[in-house]
């Protein structure tokens, strides 16, 4: 699963997919022990541009940035969304984030927005997710009738995730990312 | 109604929610495409009904299916339904799915204004929260130019959560509608200190990211930037201040100073990686750059870290283990190395190390500072070292970059660092080995260039090429589309042009005329064609040397026989340059027939050397007198020009085939730029699709160089290119070669270590040789200088023989001796050009003119002298401008040879510049004068200490801790004879007057028995023309500049001038600076710029001059000093 979505602003649909596509293709072969860092192609936008990168088990989580942002920094920006998403999702794994994709979102819109980053703050990004999720939840929430995915997934007999979010090997494979 | 909802929320129970789709997806991987569209059906059901739930639901859907790639604007309109829904669930979901599904062209935004206002001043805050996220990704101009205000509006609101949105998403705006920065500026700024943290960093961000674009407008937020470094704590915000302060510094020198201790403080307080970071890589780039080595020096003190200390400490972090870090070090090191090379050389070995990493980002950026770290004692092995890396590296991105970094590496500053090219043309040979490059084209450029400009490898290079074209088909092979095939282009010009260096040009000939080249692309077969005929005429003379004259017109026979192929071809240009040589070629078989001699004749057809040229040349050819480039040879045809100019456009692109060579390099280059141009456009097209060149599959298709069909398919010839030297062989051979040179020198030196043992004692050191010591085999023409500049003085040679009153001042200690007298002091004999051609046109042109005024100022000059009385013979002749630098030097900065038999002269030839050259207006304050000190007597000059008193305007720019009155130190000694230039940097103030320095210069007169201290005063005069700087100006900006109306007027008549219109023109633009904008008949208009960036347009008549600035003080003057010029002739 990758976050490069968020970053690669709007580009027509067919474009967006060979973005990701390409991108997953470096960074997946990457091994464990190289840097986290991938000089721009010109499908990413030029020399300026960098692909950073963390992996976590089965999960890539990468940000797509320009010069003006610090190499570290955002590595540390990635380790912040994490484990916001693991305060979030409550013991994160990967099945929460496919299956809820749109909170994933909502949690990243908190973190960054329109491509810049709003917030480092990881106690101020989980008091707002949480008020929100709480407005939502009274006013019946989408979810409410239906509750058969969120019991179905909760149900799923999965391994615990440390705290420093090294999750274990889930047998699951990453959704089909090149589904054409 | 009540039935309908309990009916409606009975079918949600039954639709789809966002999980269920996914669950539903991965449940039918084999037939996702098919299951995806029924949903996609049973979406656009649901988006039918009138409930919002169902409604919301749906859209939730799709915005994850718009994640999977498929195209969901046909439900724009119904997200903005879902936007406007007053729950924020809804609300919340259709905001997501408008972010990532709208962009500028979808034309339900301007549906969606007056919903983003409402929700942007709605009364919970997460409801604007919501909706200015969303903006922020999908905001046009149009959002933004209606929504500005609002947004302005809420950056001040009582919440800091929306405060901070809505300051970040100000840039977005910004962006979007320019015009709204001015009015929101101060807010923004305001922002720079509000109590939230968030809304703080927000700020620091959007200014941060203004100021990336546009520095020099944010340099007045520097003190309020800098007490936020002093106090915050957020790491991310310090981060962006130092990056900020990093394009500051460089427009604000002083800045860097008062940088050094927070910066300290925060390197030794921080325990943040990414922080320390930072604030060590600005340090670098802020402090080293050129304005400020000293203070990089003193930081480094402060830091007690030397320059070559802080690369050590860098070379920790890239031997660490740590990969990131590895490569941030890298990053770091390639910034330093701009500013100390030495420093990082010496790390040459850990840099070639990183190139062995396995991780392609590392060696990226060590390929990077190879580049930086050459020089002519190791080129060759860090070449070789590369080439191996080139034989395994894998993935063809990667092998490009090494290729075109070998080349840039090989090629920099004109070929500075090669010693031997029969090495380098072998290296290009090699590389043209290289399987699916996409750079044959630089490879062919750089083939024609060597052998072009380097005249001695000609014949070697004739060599290889021939071996090329011979074995052509290994390189054509498979690979058509790849741009390999482009170095057959090369190999065949070479071949042709200097055909008189092959061995066997008929082997030659009938290689370029094989049948498998008529599959080569249409440009490179025109240059074959054309090419078979330059060799065609060098065998005809070889043959017909022969007694035998049958092997002529077997030749001739050939060329008939193979031409008729290429007449055939598609393209234009092969087919026409065929047909033509093809009857050429008949007409001489016929005249071989009735046994002509004809060898000769056609090779006057290609005679003709080639010359390189200089690109700037065309312009120091001086323009013949009446010639007026200017006018029309016949009057321009009334409609407009651009039609005409279509047609040759599309012609021009085909014609560099068979133009010049000089000319083809050019549009070689040119081409690369328009490709480069292309692509960058293509990469930032989002509609451009482009084929993705390393796919994984395609990697382990693609054969290595090993495995080149072509040698399977032809099994006799051998993968090397038979007869090619392999460049290894060179490095050995270059090693031997400077072994024997240094052999040699060793020799000599014992040999006059022996004659004179009582020497300076001048240890040679027999260890590893310096630079100097290696020498070119090869010797390159370097004709990226300009002609010599004599051409220049043709042109204005007549006006040394007008005098001007020269500032000269004259002291005197002490009584003249008889003997010492000087009789004559004539500044116009001594003008005498040193150059031979100089001579001969300066005095050819106006010799007689020039004598009788001579003659008089002669007179002048000596009842002048009479009166003073001069001691050593010490003059010191002190310019303003090029007016007065005229009667000393002959015209030009540099040439300088004064008075005769005067013991001792200095010359002051100051030349006005700016500092930066750039205009930077802050350092428009800056004024350079060259001082050449010529020493005429037969002492030894020493300890020269040049001082002038400062005025309130203008002051002496004298080294940290001097007093304001203490001389400078010049920085070298005299011998008898010699001459020096040092340069003194001036502050001045402002430069609307003329000025006058007073000064001294003190010097040690050293004899052979005595050594006597002296001293010279001198006068040093600005005039306000020294601080005018020829700008060109177009027309247009021109005009646009008189229209507004900023600019004071004046104008001047210029009384008995009369000259000719072009010299009145030549002589403002040479004397004082100005640029000829545009010229109708005897009026022109002209343009220059003074250091402080004032405009002075003058429009001039043929007796008066009106003229335009907006200083009006300034203009008086100049138009004063221009004035002066005139009265003067």
């Amino acid at each position: 699963v990758q976050n490069t979505v968020q970053h690669v602003l709007l580009q027509a649909e067919d474009m967006q997919q060979q973005i990701i596509r390409e991108t997953f293709h470096l960074v997946s072969k990457r091994d464990d022990n190289v840097c986290n860092f991938l000089e721009g192609g010109s499908l990413i936008g030029g020399s300026d541009y960098k692909l950073i990168y963390r992996h976590y088990a089965t999960l890539y989580f990468v940000f797509c940035v320009d010069s003006s942002e610090s190499e570290l920094g955002i590595l540390d920006l990635i380790q912040v969304f994490v484990e916001t998403l693991d305060k979030c999702f409550e013991n994160v794994c990967e099945l929460d984030l496919i299956f809820h994709m749109d909170k994933v979102h909502y949690i990243l819109q908190e973190v960054v927005m329109g491509g810049m980053v709003l917030e480092t703050n990881m106690n101020e990004i989980t008091t707002q997710v949480d008020v929100q999720n709480r407005m939502e939840k009274s006013e019946g929430g989408l979810s409410a009738a239906p509750a058969r995915a969120v019991s179905a997934v909760k149900n799923m007999n999965l391994p615990e995730i440390p705290r420093n979010i090294n999750i274990g090997d889930i047998n699951i494979k990453v959704p089909s990312l090149s589904p054409f | 109604m009540a039935l309908k909802i309990v009916k409606g929320s009975i079918d949600r129970m039954f639709d789809k929610n966002l999980q269920d789709l996914v669950r539903g997806i991965r449940n039918h991987k084999e037939d996702e495409a098919k299951y995806i569209s029924t949903c996609i059906d049973e979406i656009k059901q649901e988006l039918k009904q009138d409930n919002i739930a169902v409604k919301a639901n749906a859209v939730c859907k799709l915005t994850y299916l718009q994640m999977l790639g498929y195209d969901v604007s046909w439900a724009a309109f119904n997200i903005v339904e879902v936007m406007s829904s007053s729950k924020f669930t809804y609300k919340r979901i259709g905001y997501l799915a408008a972010s990532q599904c709208f962009h500028e062209s979808t034309d339900v935004i301007m549906l969606t204004t007056n919903q983003i206002r409402k929700d942007l001043s709605s009364p919970n805050q997460y409801d604007t929260g919501v909706a200015l996220t969303g903006l922020s990704c999908f905001v046009t101009p149009d959002l933004a130019r209606d929504l500005a205000n609002d947004i302005m509006t809420l950056m001040s609101h009582t919440k800091p959560y929306i405060r901070k949105k809505a300051v970040l998403i100000m840039y977005k705006v910004f962006l979007k509608y320019p015009e709204s920065l001015r009015p929101a500026f101060p807010r923004l700024k305001e922002k720079l200190e509000d109590p939230d943290p968030g809304v703080q960093s927000a700020a620091v961000n959007v200014i941060c990211e203004l100021a990336r674009r546009n520095p020099k407008n944010y340099l007045s937020l520097a003190p309020l930037f800098f007490k936020l470094m002093t106090s915050s704590t957020n790491n991310w915000v310090l981060i962006k201040i130092i990056k900020l302060f990093g394009a500051l510094t460089p427009l604000e020198p002083r800045l860097g100073k008062k940088l050094i201790e927070p910066l300290t403080n925060l390197i030794h307080s921080t325990s943040a990686m990414s922080l320390l970071y930072e604030c060590v890589n600005t340090v670098y780039i802020d402090v080293n750059t050129p304005p400020l080595p000293s203070l990089s020096l003193s930081l480094c003190l402060y830091l007690s870290l030397p320059p070559q200390l802080c690369v050590q400490k860098l070379r920790i972090l890239i031997e660490d283990s740590d990969q990131n870090l590895k490569y941030l070090g890298l990053l770091a090191m390639s910034k330093i190395l701009k500013t100390h090379p030495k420093s990082v050389q010496s790390h040459k070995d850990l840099i070639l190390q990183c190139l062995d990493d396995k991780d392609e980002s590392i060696r990226l950026r060590a390929l990077d500072l190879l580049y930086g770290m050459v020089s002519k004692k190791n080129l060759m092995e860090i070449v070789k070292k590369l080439m191996l890396h080139v034989d395994k590296a894998e993935g063809t991105t990667y092998r490009d970059e090494l290729l075109t970094k070998i080349i840039d590496i090989c090629s920099q500053s004109n070929y500075q660092y090669i010693t031997n090219f029969e090495w380098y043309i072998s290296i290009l040979v090699e590389l043209t080995r290289l399987e699916g490059t996409r750079h044959g084209h630089l490879i062919a450029s750089q083939m024609l260039d060597v052998a072009i400009r380097v005249k001695a490898i000609r014949g070697f290079a004739v060599a290889q090429m021939a071996t090329l074209l011979d074995n052509a088909h290994l390189l054509t092979g498979n690979m058509q589309r790849m741009g390999i095939c482009e170095v057959l282009y090369a190999a065949a010009w070479i071949c042709g042009e200097f055909s008189e260096h092959l061995e066997n040009p008929m082997q030659t000939l009938e290689a370029m005329l094989r049948p498998k080249v008529a599959t080569l692309p249409g440009h490179i077969q025109a240059v074959y064609v054309q090419n078979a005929a330059k060799l065609f005429a060098t065998v005809l003379k070889s043959q017909e040397g022969n007694t035998d004259s049958t092997a002529a017109q077997e030749t001739s026979q050939l060329m008939i026989d193979r031409l008729p192929l290429f007449v055939q071809s598609a393209n234009l240009e092969v087919q026409e340059r065929a047909s033509c040589i093809l009857q050429l070629v008949k007409y001489i078989q016929k005249l071989q027939q009735k046994d002509v001699e004809v060898a000769e004749e056609v090779s006057a057809l290609f005679a003709g050397e080639l010359n390189p040229v200089a690109p700037k040349a065309q312009k120091k050819v001086p323009v013949p007198e009446g010639l007026d480039l200017d006018s029309w040879i016949n009057e321009p045809p009334s409609e407009s020009e651009s039609e005409d100019e279509q047609p040759k456009a599309i012609f021009a692109k085909e014609e560099p085939k068979h133009s010049r060579p000089r000319r083809e390099e050019v549009d070689e280059k040119e081409l690369a730029k328009r490709r480069e141009a292309r692509k960058q456009e293509q990469a930032n097209n989002p509609f451009y699709i482009k084929a993705s060149p390393s796919s994984q599959k395609v990697y382990q298709e693609a054969p290595g160089v090993e495995h080149i069909p072509v040698v399977q398919i032809d099994l006799s010839v051998p993968l090397k290119v038979p007869g090619l030297p392999m460049s290894d062989q060179y490095v050995k051979l270059e090693e031997e070669r400077r072994q024997k040179e240094r052999a040699e020198k060793k020799k000599k030196e014992k040999k006059k270590r022996k004659e004179k043992r009582s020497g300076r004692g001048k240890k040679h050191d027999s260890g590893p040789e310096s630079e100097e010591d290696i020498t070119p085999a090869h010797q390159v023409d370097i004709v990226t200088e300009e002609m010599p500049e004599w051409s220049i003085i043709t042109s204005y040679i007549f006006i040394k023989t007008k005098s001007y009153c020269v500032t000269v001042h004259v002291c005197s200690s002490r009584p003249l001796a008889d003997s010492e007298k000087l009789p004559v002091r004539s500044h116009r004999a001594a003008e005498a050009p040193k150059s031979p051609t100089e001579d001969g046109d300066a005095t050819s042109q106006e010799p007689k003119k020039k004598s009788s005024k001579e003659k008089r100022e002669k007179k002048k000059d000596k009842d002048r002298d009479r009166k003073v009385r001069i001691s050593t013979g010490l003059f010191l002749c002190l310019l303003g401008n090029h007016s007065h630098l005229i009667l000393v030097s002959s015209g030009l900065p540099g040439i300088n040879k004064c008075i005769q038999k005067s013991k001792l002269v200095f010359c002051f030839l100051p030349l006005t510049k700016v500092y930066d050259i750039q205009g930077n207006l802050q350092d428009g304050s800056q004024v350079v004068v060259s001082v050449i000190f010529e020493n005429k007597c037969d002492s030894f000059l020493k300890s020269m200490e040049f001082n002038v008193l400062d005025s309130l305007n203008s002051k002496l720019q004298r080294p940290e801790g001097s007093g304001p009155h203490d001389g400078l130190t010049v920085p070298f000694q005299l011998p008898p004879g010699v001459s020096n230039e040092a340069r003194f940097v001036f502050t001045v103030q402002s430069i609307i007057m003329p000025q006058k320095l007073k000064g001294t210069l003190t010097f040690i007169v050293k004899n052979e028995d005595s050594s006597t201290h002296e001293k010279l005063d001198f006068k040093l005069h600005f005039t306000c023309t020294s601080y005018l700087i020829t700008t060109p100006c177009y027309s247009d900006a021109f005009a646009k500049l008189l229209e507004s109306g900023d600019l004071k007027c004046s104008s001047v008549r210029l009384e008995g001038v009369n000259m000719p219109f072009h010299h009145l023109l030549a002589r403002i633009c040479f004397h004082h600076h100005f640029s000829v904008v545009e010229r109708i008949d005897s009026c022109a208009s002209m343009y220059s710029r003074s250091i402080q960036g004032h405009h002075v347009c003058l429009l001039v008549k043929t007796v008066s001059i009106d003229a335009k600035c907006d200083e009006p003080t300034l203009l008086g003057n100049v138009l004063d000093e221009i004035k002066q010029t005139f009265s003067q002739c």
